[in-house]
């Protein structure tokens, strides 16, 4: 035992007498210091990783573009050769490219396990989640390019303004006025219920289905399907009063609403959460015929 | 939507490589519709200019040339006749007609499938509609080839 905490005490003054001194500040400074034994100790730790997995290398092209920097404007596709590890994924691949390699990638991604829905790109001409797909999946060179049909910021960033501006169209939140009687009464959705509306909760706002979507691109007004579907799992939500329910196909049954999707199956190839966003969309316009046509 | 800078083909039909099923049924679908409306009027244009028939209105005619006149030499038959007789007799004529029926047996099928669609049948299915949709118009174009080829191949 008390070998064991003597080794400590022995090393900590080292590390902390060394930023007090002032003298050490004119010849190296801390900070320096630091990054060098950083630096060191990256060159070590990736050549160890590259002796480890000879050949094993992922061929990755990235997407490039930067509207601020001159040199940049011209989009271009910048090849990286990653690290192949098992269960590596697209994510992966691009944030080893950009630690390692350029630190001027850029792209969105937050939680990397497909709930936060930031990391959604083109890849190898598909709409994928990048946290979702396996490298070892794709075809190389993997092509990873920013969303289709939205404009681009920055390399794999795209403007989602007009996405979130379409989702929010739709109302996407409960609405419910009547509160059931007593303090502690709930809101109680029956199994069924719940059942019908439960793919379509799924949906993590990560505009695949918007950008593999034909009719959307051509259509800025279309709703696309992930606005739809929001709407649909409110529009299918037995707690809501029927008003609510009319208020909601009325502003889906607009031209531009659900009469725009042609059915191309686009939207529920690609989405990243199998949600049957054509199933949904139909079962609206079936609502929306049902609800003006009345042969009684 | 709009671009800064032309990101290519990969926005539109660049990336007809990795269409899904329910994607070529649409593009099919569109397609095979403008054929059919240009089929439509084309058809007008082509039988007005014998709506003199009903008239009695004749024209003379080699009779060789025509599948469907009987005789030979120098013959006098209605316009309709020879309207109709001066297209059969034409080999490409013949071979569009094998492609008339192609685009209209797809163009129903698929319109079959979509009817199913918009009733919410079967819609995980949907891709296997649009390969059975294909294979049959196949099979029916392949099997109207003899009736439609009688006389200039077959």
């Amino acid at each position: 035992m008390s070998t064991q905490q003597q080794e400590p005490e022995t090393q900590e003054p080292e590390t902390q007498e060394a930023p007090e001194d002032p003298e050490m500040k004119g010849a190296e400074s801390p900070q320096q210091r630091r990054l060098k034994k950083k630096q060191e100790g990256m060159v070590d730790e990736r050549s160890e990783a590259e002796a480890e997995a000879e050949g094993e290398t992922v061929h990755i092209k990235v997407f490039r573009y930067d509207p601020e920097v001159e040199g940049k404007q011209e989009p271009r596709f910048d090849d990286f050769y990653v690290p192949f590890e098992k269960g590596m994924t697209v994510l992966d691949a691009v944030m080893y490219a950009r630690d390692e390699y350029d630190s001027s990638l850029t792209f969105r991604h937050s939680c990397r396990q497909a709930v936060c829905g930031s990391d959604a790109f083109f890849v190898n001409g598909s709409q994928q989640l990048g946290c979702k797909t396996q490298i070892s999946d794709l075809e190389q060179p993997v092509r990873i390019e920013p969303l289709p049909h939205q404009e681009v910021v920055k390399d794999l960033v795209v403007d989602m303004d007009h996405f979130y501006d379409q989702m929010h169209a739709v109302e996407p939140y409960f609405k419910q006025e009547d509160l059931p009687e007593g303090e502690l009464e709930e809101q109680r959705q029956s199994r069924e219920n719940r059942e019908k509306v439960k793919m379509s909760t799924r949906c993590i706002w990560c505009a695949a289905c918007m950008s593999s979507c034909n009719i959307a691109a051509g259509d800025n007004q279309y709703l696309g399907p992930a606005a739809i579907n929001k709407a649909y799992r409110f529009a299918m939500d037995e707690r809501e009063d029927e008003e609510i329910k009319e208020h909601r196909l009325r502003i889906l049954e607009q031209e531009h609403g659900v009469w725009r999707c042609q059915t191309q199956f686009s939207c529920t190839e690609v989405c990243p959460k199998d949600i049957p966003l054509t199933e949904h969309i139909q079962e609206l316009k079936r609502e929306a015929v049902k609800k003006n046509l009345k042969f009684w | 939507m709009s671009q800064s800078y032309n990101r290519g083909l990969i926005e539109d039909y660049g990336r007809w490589k990795e269409f899904s099923a329910g994607m070529w049924a649409w593009i099919f679908h569109k397609f095979t519709g403008w054929m059919l409306i240009g089929y439509l009027f084309t058809h007008i244009a082509v039988l007005s200019t014998a709506i003199g028939a009903a008239q009695g209105e004749t024209v003379e005619v080699f009779a060789e040339d025509l599948p469907n006149v009987e005789g030979t030499g120098l013959t006098e038959v209605d316009i309709y006749t020879a309207t109709l007789g001066g297209l059969e007799g034409l080999f490409i004529v013949r071979l569009l007609e094998v492609g008339l029926l192609a685009v209209a047996v797809f163009h129903i099928l698929n319109g079959l499938r979509l009817l199913m669609v918009d009733l919410g049948i079967g819609l995980e299915a949907q891709d296997k509609s649009f390969y059975a949709s294909l294979i049959l118009t196949g099979v029916i174009t392949v099997a109207s080839v003899p009736t439609f080829l009688r006389g200039v191949g077959f």
